[in-house]
């Protein structure tokens, strides 16, 4: 990240928790965005966050504690109740039929995103603490990401005129 | 006519914004870059883009599904 103090480049920095498909949008479509109108953007991954660092993606969506999710189905909009998610192969077809819609209706996927975003210098920090705790190491993970901890991140928060958490 | 033209239909948010942007690099500085697209949220995204980066949004029109824009580079 560029420290000129004569450039007016505003910044955002966004701390990741989520890993799961639906959640995985939220930062890496406001990264890539930022980015492309001239924001400097850092991402702080931490917990499940950390798995959309990962090599090889396989993200799914639960129908459990998502009370509002509804897919679209047989013309109108199908609820699914949380207590589906116990039935085995629930959450399987419920997340093959949310990446059968992000195709169909020319949604990037998180790969195509992810990649945009360190394309486009997205700086991407991954939780040394968390990578410990659910034992990854760098070697695991994408090209690009560094490690840092909670001060990092408050530095960066400092200095930056968005902070999201998500 | 434009010096560029980027097919964006079919393609959702962020999609459109994130093309416009790798294509203006082509594009020079006082030259345009017409985007055509059919997502409609892109109406108020390239307005908002256009403001933020300090390029020009000289037309913005649609014709039944497909949109159009032209955006006149300026940084």
């Amino acid at each position: 990240m560029a420290n000129d103090p004569g450039r007016n480049t505003k910044r955002l920095s966004m701390i990741v928790t989520k890993g799961s498909l639906d959640w995985a949008y939220p930062p890496f479509i406001l990264a890539t965005t930022a980015a492309a109108m001239g924001l400097e953007v850092s991402m702080f991954f931490t917990f499940y966050g950390l798995t959309l660092l990962k090599k090889k993606l396989d993200l799914t969506v639960t129908t459990l504690g998502n009370p509002a999710m509804a897919m679209p189905m047989f013309g109108m909009h199908i609820g699914m109740p949380n207590l589906m998610s116990a039935i085995p192969g629930v959450d399987a077809a419920a997340s093959a039929m949310m990446k059968n819609l992000i195709k169909k209706k020319g949604v990037a996927s998180i790969e195509e995103l992810r990649d945009m975003a360190l394309e486009s210098d997205v700086e991407m920090v991954a939780c040394q603490m968390t990578m410990d705790l659910f034992e990854y190491t760098l070697d695991d993970m994408i090209e690009g990401p560094v490690l840092g901890g909670a001060a990092t991140f408050i530095e960066t928060a400092t200095k930056s005129d968005i902070n999201l958490f998500i | 006519m434009a010096d560029q033209i980027l097919d964006a239909k079919g393609l959702n948010c962020p999609l459109p914004i994130l093309r416009a942007k790798k294509a203006l690099k082509d594009v020079p500085m006082g030259g345009t870059l017409q985007v055509i697209a059919t997502d409609p949220g892109a109406v108020k995204d390239f307005e908002a883009f256009c403001r933020t980066t300090g390029n020009e949004l000289v037309e913005s029109t649609s014709e039944g599904k497909v949109f159009n824009f032209v955006i006149k580079r300026m940084s």
